[in-house]
């Protein structure tokens, strides 16, 4: 049984002929397939099991209000879109060349047809705009005084993250930036070169780290769990594999990992490693890497390996943080992060084991 | 009025010109000649964009690829976008501009032709300076945008940048000196008649193209003159350790920059715009509306730089300016689009390759224009930037747009440019290949990047999610470049063999269809007095005395084309062909000097990676020439 408004419909149709009827029958399926589609092609995007740096599971109050925008530009964009191409498909199969076809009527133009489609479209564009304006002004508030502050600093190419602590000191870590769940955290994002940009797409937006400037990313997380992000400004031979991940860890836990950082470098106990010690602080490791509670204590170049056992990843995210990959970066990092800043000082394979083995104790 | 510049042949002494061989091409100032240069110039950097391309597209077949290293493809990924955008799409627009313009209007030729045969081989050998680098292995790899202070030369030493710094500026002095004359040129050469709003869309986008071209191209100019300072004379504009700023290059960068993508466009509207309403035999809906939403593009892509430059952290007053700005500018785009289906709506569609361009520009460009929509809603755009989203969204335009309106233009006007039709059969397979690749390739992009790829990386980790629509992106790739060797195959074979065509194959409304195809050397042997906008449409009164053409024709026939009859149409007769000394009609002689000059200006330019000795004979070498070019005798002065 048709509904009284489709039999009006489908009869109003009919008495404009046959070219409405079509253009009511497409419409009547884009209304029905669009949605169906829409929801269908979010499925098949899936979650962030499968797709780890996926801007549709937002995990922040940030990230949050930037999905809501996102998905509202993306639902529009695909109704006019699809209305679009209806109305071409329509054309294109309806005014085809006929043979013997009369030669179409010279029409040059129509004053009413075009305020309409002026107007129509300011509109949807007003529908985009002040919840565009609402959000820019909302996400780029200052950040409320109990923030947890972390000092980014973009290297080419791995990451610096520096936590001040009331004493004035500073604990710092690399690549792995480690946050509690619920207290809203402000990003001061700095660069020690050329212009980089940090984004971890389940917590929100990027935002350029620029030299000169200090920039400010401002979000609350809001569920446990490590999300992947890398950098997003071209910076240069290595920009692929300039990685990162954020820790979310419930706030006891945090305060937990933060005291754990806090604590200098653990003493060697084995005699190989204490060799892997020496061949690290009195080396030119020392150069660029600073080890907490030792006399490797001036680089500010290279990350920070006080607690390097402790990360998952090696080299900005690039290889896992093992033996077998700690060997292969240390004996020629080029080869594994083109153009990297880490010399390749020409080890032998005994110093790189000692030097792997201390650096394995570093928890 | 123009009418004044555009009278009759003035009496002259002949002046012989050579008619073939290699030195006619070398000296030639006939716009139409030039047009023919840059079309083949530009199709053959076309090619070779293309498989940059494709190099890059191999490398992200699949995830942790060693195809290509970090350095090869940060080069190749850069060198793509330069050659595609200053050496393959701009001149291939120039190649239109240079042939057809003139012939739109009723003009003998540019206003200043030498000038026109300058800009010409300035662009060669701008060109010509890019390629040197790809045999050195020191192409630039900054990225098309360059930014600083990664190009600083602390951090960019190489000759890499050198190369992009000092190409750019040479090829900014054909755009600009070109652009000039085009401005010119539709101002002040019009014939009798041919009013400002009698123009046809194709010569008022290139108006407005050479307006925003001349004042862009000056923009990028300084931002590259002091990038060069930066680099060869130890200044600091970029260098924040001495107080440079290197978000200043990307105001300048993208002050030239978002016009130049209204340059990439607005000429493809121009072309649209005439083929749309010549298959749909039904004039152009809305003339007015669309010139006006034209100009108004022109005018609101100038407001709106910032929006590449969001997350930046310029604020939020700023970031809502450039949102809302970039939004408005949707709105004249989407009244074209509405008045090309208008157009369309009560047609008599005829499907030659052209239309099917044409049409499916629409759609293609459509999905483009609403992502553009989408970034601009400035928080999101905070996850979108700098991601394979933004990919899909500028190939969405710019092949989508200006490739897809490039293909249509083509097929339009080779009959007009070659006196030979493109093989149609070639041509179908040319269209569905390209089409059914294009949206393979960078349709599964918009989600790429919604799903976290960043763009203008080398490689990508297992497990990402990104592997399977990289793989079909790249398969898609391939089949562009099937369907680009087509083409290829096509434009070079049916430039000697395709079949002939007559005056007006498409029994368009334009005025350059009123001469034979190929027009003689002189175009119109009397200036036309135009009546109409449509001057072949409405009737032999709208003309004052028909359309002269300056040769016998045979009796007309009837022409098919692609299945539909054309109507009657006329072939010239060789035999009886006119001269322009038989008519009287003075054209500007011959010169070398254009190629000795632009010779001379790119070895300044290239100088600054020799010697400053070499440069100062550069300078002498300009002086002199310029100083030659003033004085060379035997220019008509229009």
């Amino acid at each position: 049984m048709m509904s009284r408004v489709e039999a009006v419909r489908v009869r109003s149709a009919r008495e404009r002929g046959p070219a409405a009827t079509i253009v009511s029958r497409l419409r009547s399926l884009a209304v029905r397939a669009v949605p169906g589609l829409l929801t269908l092609a979010l499925a098949a995007c899936g979650g962030a099991e499968t797709f780890p740096q996926t801007t549709f599971a937002p995990k922040s109050d940030y990230a949050i209000q930037i999905d809501h925008l996102q998905m509202l530009t993306i639902y529009l964009g695909v109704g006019v879109g699809v209305a679009i191409f209806c109305i071409l498909a329509f054309i294109l199969l309806r005014f085809r060349h006929r043979p013997g076809a009369p030669e179409p009527k010279h029409v040059h133009g129509n004053a009413t047809l075009e305020v309409a489609w002026t107007l129509i479209p300011a509109v949807l564009l007003a529908i985009i705009a002040v919840p565009t304006v609402r959000t820019i002004f909302a996400t780029q508030a200052p950040p409320p005084a109990d923030a947890l502050e972390i000092d980014v600093r973009g290297f080419q190419w791995w990451w610096q993250f520096g936590y001040p602590q009331p004493n004035g000191d500073t604990i710092f870590t690399a690549n792995e930036i480690h946050v509690p769940v619920g207290r809203p955290v402000v990003l001061k994002l700095r660069s020690a070169d050329v212009i980089h940009s940090f984004w971890i797409p389940q917590m929100g937006g990027k935002r350029d780290v620029v030299p000169g400037r200090t920039n400010e990313i401002v979000f609350t997380p809001l569920e446990e769990g490590v999300y992947l992000g890398q950098c997003a400004e071209f910076c240069g031979s290595s920009h692929a594999l300039m990685k990162m991940r954020l820790v979310a860890h419930k706030p006891a836990d945090f305060q937990k990992w933060l005291a754990h950082q806090a604590q200098p470098a653990a003493e060697p106990t084995d005699s190989a490693v204490m060799v892997g010690k020496k061949l690290v602080t009195a080396g030119a490791c020392a150069g660029c890497h600073t080890i907490d509670g030792t006399s490797a204590s001036f680089g500010k170049t290279a990350p920070n390996l006080t607690h390097v056992a402790s990360r998952t990843t090696i080299a900005a995210g690039v290889l896992a943080n093992n033996a077998r990959d700690l060997t292969a970066w240390i004996h020629d990092p080029q080869s594994v992060k083109p153009d990297a800043r880490m010399p390749n000082l020409g080890l032998k394979p005994d110093e790189i084991r000692y030097i792997v083995a201390y650096l394995q104790t570093l928890y | 009025m123009a009418t004044t510049t555009a009278t009759a042949a003035i009496p002259a002494p002949a002046v012989a010109q050579p008619k073939t061989g290699l030195w006619s091409w070398i000296t030639t100032v006939d716009h139409k000649r030039i047009g023919i240069l840059y079309f083949w110039t530009s199709l053959s950097f076309f090619l070779i964009a293309g498989l940059e391309a494709l190099l890059v597209r191999t490398q992200l077949i699949r995830p942790d690829n060693h195809f290509l290293s970090a350095n090869w493809y940060n080069q190749l990924f850069t060198m793509h976008a330069v050659t595609m955008i200053f050496l393959a799409l701009m001149p291939l627009m120039a190649a239109f501009f240079n042939y057809v313009v003139p012939l739109q209007i009723g003009a003998r030729d540019v206003a200043f032709p030498r000038l026109n045969a300058l800009s010409y081989w300035i662009y060669l050998f701008g060109g010509l300076f890019l390629t040197i680098p790809i045999f050195l292995g020191k192409m630039p790899d900054g990225g098309w945008f360059n930014y600083a202070n990664l190009s600083e030369p602390a951090f960019s030493p190489g000759l890499n940048i050198d190369f992009y710094v000092l190409g750019l500026q040479i090829l900014g002095l054909s755009s600009i000196i070109s652009s000039i004359n085009f401005i010119v040129t539709i101002i002040n050469m019009r014939a009798p008649g041919m009013r400002l709003m009698r123009m046809a869309p194709f010569t008022w986008m290139t108006l407005i193209t050479a307006v925003m071209m001349a004042t862009a191209m000056a923009v990028l100019t300084i931002a590259l003159t002091e990038l060069m300072f930066d680099r060869f004379f130890g200044a600091a504009f970029f260098d924040v350790s001495r107080g440079g700023d290197p978000v200043l290059w990307q105001h300048l960068f993208w002050i030239f920059g978002h016009p130049e993508v209204y340059i990439l466009i607005l000429p493809i509207f121009g072309i649209i715009s005439e083929v749309i309403p010549t298959f749909s035999r039904k004039p152009l809906f809305g003339y007015n509306v669309v010139i006006f939403s034209g100009i108004l593009i022109g005018w609101l892509g100038w407001g709106v730089w910032s929006h590449h430059m969001f997350a930046v952290g310029l604020g939020p007053i700023a970031d809502s300016f450039f949102a809302v700005s970039t939004m408005l500018i949707a709105i004249p785009t989407g009244i074209k689009i509405f008045n090309w289906l208008a157009t369309l709506w009560g047609g008599s569609i005829r499907f030659t390759t052209a239309m099917m361009f044409a049409t499916a520009f629409i759609a293609t460009f459509t999905i483009g224009g609403i992502s553009g929509v989408m970034h601009a809603a400035a928080p999101a755009d905070l996850q979108q930037t700098d991601t394979y989203f933004v990919v899909a969204h500028i190939h969405y335009v710019f092949f989508g747009g200006t490739v897809m309106g490039l293909f249509a233009g083509i097929y339009y006007w080779f009959p007009k440019m070659f006196g030979r039709f493109l093989d149609e059969r070639l041509g179908q397979a040319h269209f569905w290949l390209t089409f059914i690749g294009m949206n393979i390739t960078f349709f599964p992009m918009h989600f790429l990047g919604l799903l976290g790829m960043p763009r203008r990386t080398f490689t990508y980790a297992d497990g990402l999610g990104f592997d399977t629509m990289n793989l079909i992106a790249t398969l898609g790739s391939y089949l562009i470049g099937l369907a680009t060797l087509i083409l290829a195959y096509n434009v070079v074979r049916s430039a000697r063999a395709g079949k002939r065509a007559p005056a007006n194959p498409w029994g368009a409304a334009m005025l350059e269809w009123a001469m034979p195809s190929p027009p003689p050397e002189y175009n119109f042997a009397t200036i036309p007095v135009v009546r109409s906008r449509m001057p072949l449409w409405e009737g032999s009164n709208v003309l004052a005395e028909g359309i002269p053409h300056g040769r016998e024709m045979e009796d007309t026939e009837e022409v098919t084309f692609a299945g539909a009859k054309l109507g009657k149409v006329s072939y010239p007769d060789d035999e009886n062909i006119m001269s322009a000394d038989d008519l009287g009609i003075h054209l500007p002689p011959p010169s070398v000097l254009p190629i000795l000059l632009a010779l001379a200006l790119s070895l300044f330019f290239a100088s600054f990676l020799g010697s400053h000795w070499l440069s100062l004979a550069a300078v002498i070498c300009v002086a002199l020439l310029v100083f030659a070019f003033a004085f060379e005798p035997g220019h008509s002065g229009h």
